[in-house]
């Protein structure tokens, strides 16, 4: 006889039982069905935005889902609220759950062409969604740039850190070399009027030449690269954070003490390369990049490392490549999103690579989770996001968010979504095929 | 010529000597068994012809090849493949992903194929994967592949274990106490397994046993070793019946 009392669901069970309730409707909803709805949703903001949030007493759209009034202004919070359910929610939940059927259909019939025409259909509309969103304000863009050169930036470093299990903490080290080179190459080369003289070349060039600057300063990062993979043969662990450290200061005061790139003032005035589009293009090449590598053999050979470096090498796995591999990569990418930092900004100096950035990417790996594209994507925008809504407590959100990383590390070792593959071909798959059987029943 | 010869291998771990004047010549299909007391130095001649460590004096040739001086990733390469006394998995692979990395520097997409993902690369993971699962099913465990190995119980561990080493395509396998800590179910299967692959695969074995039914079973020759030595050399039955070797294990009669 089993007791009664087993069978009472607490109060837990029962929350997750209501909200899987609630979801139910929304799991035949295929990533196509999201876009779309999202597309609706930002569509609507743009026509009636400005209008409702009026009516609702706020001077402007809340610019961040209203990450930003909750310390500002708390007495607007259920305005922002409503604006929320009428703007996003709604709209979404409602176009979402009702496309479904339509969206399916198109998803089942993306399937048989190759990938790459379905990726880019997607992607295209994923555009188009952060385009609208935000085209409401100038300060949306801003941080919708930062978010994704975030990404780049958490995803190189979870190559090392979470890919391979090494502590490296030259990443802001990588990210102002690639940050200077990229620059200095903008300004020599299409920029009149600086310390560095005239534009060498027309600056109409500029723009197509920008990935050749960002490329320069990837490569230039994975040279430095070489100074922490070396010694990464030999050590591990605590001594090569050691190493690393020692080298992002290297690098941050070469800087300093370069006259050439403006000492401790750095460099301003890079041209407006670094556009919405420009920057959503690389964040989405170093995904597809990075995520490739780390689903084939080659990649997984830094877990085996990771896990156990004798048995990798019996199993015929050759350590120092994978190391140097690991180590060359991940700065290059950081290099590249260094590049793409300096040109947003459109001003850098070495204290922007300082400990500062160093804690800010190691916090967005271990908040998103180790060995995993997703978690690392997560980590990336929700750490920019919370960055940005701390942002009226000025300093003291160096408090708030080291606390949060804490809290983290003792209840998700591991980050919020660890040693996760991120599988793109299931991504774009119709949804409604899971209860085939009860689908056949009723056609 | 012996397909791996071991000549004259002496090894010190600082002042001590733990391997001495040690020889071998392992044959085509043949299947050697090396025993002793604990700390006799088994897992350290192992250790020294996978190239884990560099033998201070003496060389190790495959197939007539010097390759005592080779990285250890190399030397698994030219084939010798080998399982650990502990278990050395990798945490968070799963079981396929543990065959197919043994395979590693079989592949030939290189970089450019990793990060791009090309039709090679594509061609070549597939491949991969079919051998893989020939090797899982080779050794019982093809329903177990998409498991991540710490969920896995012990016997199909050193399953895993034994798929990995032999999808280096091995010349000699080296097996360190293939059946440690398995009970005699586990124990009669995994013997079962390994006749079966040297049958199937017909490669040359070389194993580490504590188990006397296992190594006068399975092998043909046996080597004794006592403090980095070898004392007696031969067949079971004339393993069984050598005094020394008895004395190793048992210690000297001493009249009172």
């Amino acid at each position: 006889m089993t007791t009664i009392s087993a069978s009472w669901p607490t109060t837990r069970q029962r929350i997750r039982a209501a909200l899987s309730k609630l979801w139910q409707p929304y799991r035949p909803v295929p990533l196509l069905g999201w876009l779309l709805a999202a597309l609706v949703a930002v569509g609507m903001e743009q026509l009636v935005g400005l209008p409702l949030a009026r009516t609702l007493g706020m001077s402007k759209i809340p610019a961040l889902f209203g990450a930003l009034v909750v310390l500002d202004q708390p007495a607007l919070i259920p305005s922002v609220l409503l604006f929320l359910i009428l703007i996003y929610i709604l709209p979404v939940g409602i176009v979402a759950r009702f496309t479904a059927p339509f969206t399916n259909k198109i998803a089942a019939r993306l399937v048989s062409y190759p990938l790459v025409i379905t990726a880019v259909i997607h992607l295209l509309l994923l555009y188009a969604v952060l385009h609208i969103w935000c085209d409401i304000s100038d300060y949306r863009v801003l941080v919708a740039r930062m978010a994704m050169i975030a990404i780049i930036l958490t995803l190189s470093l979870n190559v090392v850190n979470g890919y391979m299990g090494e502590f490296s903490c030259s990443h802001p080290g990588f990210m102002a070399l690639g940050a200077y080179v990229a620059s200095v190459f903008t300004l020599v080369f299409f920029v009149s009027e600086n310390q560095f003289g005239e534009a060498l070349v027309p600056p109409a060039l500029g723009p197509f030449l920008f990935p050749l600057a960002l490329i320069l300063g990837g490569l230039v990062a994975a040279v430095g690269a070489l100074l922490v993979a070396i010694p990464s043969f030999r050590t591990r662990g605590d001594y090569l954070a050691i190493i690393s450290l020692a080298f992002m200061f290297i690098v941050k005061s070469l800087f300093e003490n370069l006259e050439i790139v403006g000492g401790a003032r750095g460099i301003s005035n890079q041209p407006n390369y670094a556009s919405l589009p420009v920057v959503f293009a690389w964040t989405v090449l170093a995904i597809w990049i990075i995520n490739n590598f780390v689903r084939s053999t080659m990649g997984k050979a830094l877990n085996a490392v990771r896990d156990d470096e004798l048995a990798a090498t019996a199993m015929t796995v050759d350590t120092r490549k994978t190391k140097m591999t690991a180590f060359l990569f991940a700065a290059f990418w950081a290099g590249v999103a260094g590049g793409l930092f300096a040109h947003v900004l459109r001003y850098i100096n070495p204290d922007s690579f300082g400990i500062r950035k160093l804690a800010e990417v190691l916090a967005m790996v271990y908040f998103g989770g180790l060995n995993s594209v997703t978690g690392s994507i997560v980590g990336a925008v929700g750490l920019t996001m919370i960055s940005e809504a701390l942002r009226p407590l000025e300093i003291y959100k160096w408090i708030i968010i080291p606390i949060m990383l804490i809290l983290i590390m003792i209840f998700r070792p591991t980050g919020l979504i660890a040693f996760t593959e991120f599988n793109v071909e299931r991504l774009f798959l119709p949804k409604d095929k899971a209860p085939e059987g009860a689908e056949d029943a009723t056609a | 010529m012996p397909l791996l010869e071991v000549r004259k291998m002496t090894h010190y771990f600082g002042g001590l000597r733990a391997v001495n004047n040690y020889n071998l010549a392992v044959e085509r299909e043949q299947v050697r068994g090396l025993i002793g007391p604990n700390g006799a130095g088994k897992t350290t001649i192992f250790n020294l012809i996978t190239g884990v460590y560099h033998p201070t004096e003496g060389n190790i040739l495959l197939e007539g090849e010097d390759i005592t001086r080779l990285e250890t990733n190399q030397i698994a390469d030219r084939g010798l493949g080998r399982t650990f006394q502990n278990l050395r998995l990798w945490r968070y692979l799963s079981v396929l992903d543990h065959v197919k990395m043994a395979r590693y520097s079989k592949l030939t997409y290189g970089l450019a194929g990793a990060f791009f993902g090309t039709a090679k690369r594509v061609n070549e993971e597939k491949a991969t994967d079919a051998l893989a699962m020939e090797l899982l099913e080779l050794v019982g465990i093809p329903h177990l592949a998409d498991q991540i190995v710490t969920n896995l119980p012990y016997g199909a561990q050193r399953r895993v274990e034994l798929a990995r080493a032999l999808a280096t395509e091995p010349k000699v396998l080296f097996l360190d106490e293939p059946t440690a800590g398995m009970n005699p179910e586990e124990l009669i299967q995994m013997m079962d397994i390994i006749r079966r692959v040297h049958r199937e695969i017909g490669l040359a074995i070389f194993l580490i046993e504590h188990r006397m039914k296992v190594v006068m079973e399975l092998c043909e020759i046996i080597q004794t070793l006592n403090f980095g030595e070898v004392i007696a050399e031969g067949t079971p039955e004339e393993i069984r019946n050598n005094p020394l070797v008895i004395e190793a294990y048992l210690g000297k009669e001493v009249v009172l």
